[in-house]
């Protein structure tokens, strides 16, 4: 009975949605080929040919390095993120120790923590032992935020899914480490996917943290780059564009590539519990 | 053990132990705390200890260098008292607006009307309504800098069809910052929102609906009898995500406005980064962070109440 006005009703309001979630996003992209150093803010598409700012703007503005510094930090948090995940929410989901559902809270609060509100006693502690300004400083803080999130995801993923089985190969006599590595760990490929999509996304767009973190360092993330380059050229709208295009691609990349997984994580993960 | 569990099933409860006596045979008990011990030595490190020192430092006065000095809860007190710091918090609820409640009624809205709507290349849509969403905040942040410049395209279009009245550099206006920054959570979020309750409204099945039909219910009483229970857990997703968004965008403020103009567009967490680390009232901002944290556990308290009140 779906009437046939009805349903193209239903598609134009969601192409208009579509359109209001990417035009600027696209203005950007037409923005980014304009003249650099021109007064106005206007996109011009007949003139949008200058891939040259791309060059420019990767040398001025310090992306060549910081590009890899963020792909240093977010590789390494993503992966031992990950790594520190999947046993821990194994441990919390189904075995039994004294302090089990305790210390499960006091993770699940670092969900809920801001990084505001403890990042000021993080920096003076990690500069007096001299982690501050160094990739360290940034990457544990970041393990320690991501893991908060994936040990509740995977526990929750081994809560529901798991338990029959592991209960199975514990009859059948394999220890709690053969379990894991070879039952949960390759049944839970697409949740680590996930995970490792999230956090992904997360790290590489994180600002407050590195800048403060960084602060005394030359080490810059990518994001950081884009920022002090708005600082510098607060009006040169086609640099800007092209720093901001450079900062999303690898985030774009990934989250294009895998969509699927962060809309689950993003459903699955929230509040189940 | 058995009995228990079976008692707490037939009150309704939820059995959480594990199985076997939660260990594999010949092992301890104890091997469960292996597996959480690099997790929860990281986690502990480097965010619940960090934590726990903030809510020790909120109760000093301390300019990061010269002796501490105690003064109780007097940096609460002024959170209350001095104006710009009461401003911030205010600001943050009317954020919540902007990011919560106005992405869910358009995403309520343009549900209802695609509800009967079987939408052909899903992954298409979700992708691209989840980008701005996926974009990093001080990214967009430079995007809606240049959209709302003084001769930014949003300016020139309203001056193209004669509402030059209208144009203004909006994020220098005292009145109009705050709800620009505003629009900005507004359109990262709701295609988030859609994108989740579309997600959602997929899964209720047909037979609901025609059910509803069969019962004589219109538009709204389908909306209101069939999708709207339907989508209760993504409803609740949606607050969470949203709310919790708009008490933590120091970057876009960073990016956008400083705070300004004046203390127009002040929030809990740009407050937190500047008294500490331009001001150096550390104990300030210390306190400005547990009452972030307090505020973002009681909204997600009421939340979670709420979808299981619905329920």
């Amino acid at each position: 009975m779906t009437g046939r006005s009805d349903r193209y009703w239903g598609y134009g309001l969601l192409v208009i949605a579509t359109i209001v979630a990417l035009a600027p996003v696209v203005g950007v992209l037409i923005l980014s080929l304009g003249e650099s150093g021109r007064v106005g803010a206007q996109i011009d598409l007949a003139n949008a040919n200058n891939w040259g700012n791309f060059a420019e703007v990767w040398s001025k503005g310090g992306f060549s390095s910081s590009m890899m510094t963020s792909a240093v930090i977010t590789i390494t948090v993503v992966l031992v993120s990950v790594c520190l995940s999947v046993p821990a929410g194994y441990g919390f989901a189904l075995m039994s120790f004294k302090g089990r559902s305790w210390i499960f809270y006091l993770f699940v609060l670092g969900i809920l923590i801001p990084i505001e509100a403890m990042i000021i006693p993080l920096y003076f502690d990690l500069r007096s032992v001299n982690l501050a300004n160094s990739y360290l400083g940034v990457i544990l803080p970041e393990i320690g935020f991501s893991v908060a999130f994936g040990v509740f995801w995977m526990r929750a993923y081994f809560i529901q899914s798991a338990r029959s089985l592991v209960e199975a190969a514990w009859l059948d006599g394999a220890n709690s480490w053969q379990t894991l590595t070879r039952i949960l760990v390759p049944l839970a490929r697409p949740q680590m996917l996930t995970l490792s999509v999230l956090f992904f996304v997360w790290n590489w767009n994180d600002f407050l943290l590195p800048l403060i973190m960084l602060s005394g360092s030359d080490l810059q993330t990518a994001p950081m780059s884009l920022v002090f380059f708005v600082g510098q050229r607060s009006t040169d709208y086609a640099y800007l564009a092209a720093a901001a295009i450079i900062t999303i691609t690898p985030v774009i990349i990934v989250f294009v590539a895998l969509q699927k997984s962060f809309t689950r994580g993003l459903l699955a993960g929230a509040v189940k519990e | 053990m058995t009995s228990l569990t079976a008692r707490i099933k037939a009150a309704g409860g939820r059995v959480n132990d594990a199985p076997s006596g939660g260990r594999a045979p010949g092992e301890p008990s104890r091997i469960g705390y292996l597996y959480i011990l690099p997790a929860v030595i990281i986690y502990g490190l480097f965010v619940f200890a960090p934590f726990l020192h903030s809510i020790y430092l909120s109760l000093f006065d301390w300019d990061g260098v010269s002796p501490m000095e105690f003064v109780g809860l007097k940096n609460y007190g002024a959170i209350w008292t001095n104006p710009i710091f009461r401003s911030a918090f205010v600001h943050s609820l009317e954020l919540v607006f902007f990011y919560t409640v106005l992405p869910l009624a358009i995403g309520l809205v343009l549900v209802s009307a695609i509800q009967r709507t079987r939408v052909r290349g899903t992954a298409f849509f979700r992708t691209a309504l989840f980008i701005p969403y996926v974009i990093a905040p001080t990214v967009i942040a430079v995007i809606w800098r240049w959209i709302l410049a003084p001769k930014g395209p949003l300016n020139s279009a309203l001056d193209a069809v004669g509402l030059e009245a209208i144009s203004r550099p909006w994020l220098g206006d005292f009145t109009f910052a705050l709800p620009s920054v505003g629009m900005v959570g507004t359109w990262v979020m709701f295609g988030l929102v859609l994108a989740l309750l579309l997600a959602g409204v997929q899964k209720i099945p047909q037979e609901r609906y025609e059910a509803a039909r069969v019962d004589g219910a219109g538009r709204w009483m389908e909306f209101r009898a069939v999708t709207l229970p339907g989508l209760r857990y993504e409803i609740t997703v949606v607050l969470v995500l949203t709310v919790t968004s708009a008490l933590r965008n120091f970057d876009i403020i960073y990016v956008m406005t400083s705070g300004g103009p004046g203390y127009a567009t002040v929030v809990p967490s740009y407050l937190v980064y500047q008294q500490a680390f331009k001001v150096g009232a550390v104990g300030a901002a210390a306190a400005m962070g547990a009452v972030l944290v307090i505020l973002t556990i009681v909204v997600n308290l009421l939340v979670a109440r709420g979808s299981r009140g619905a329920s």
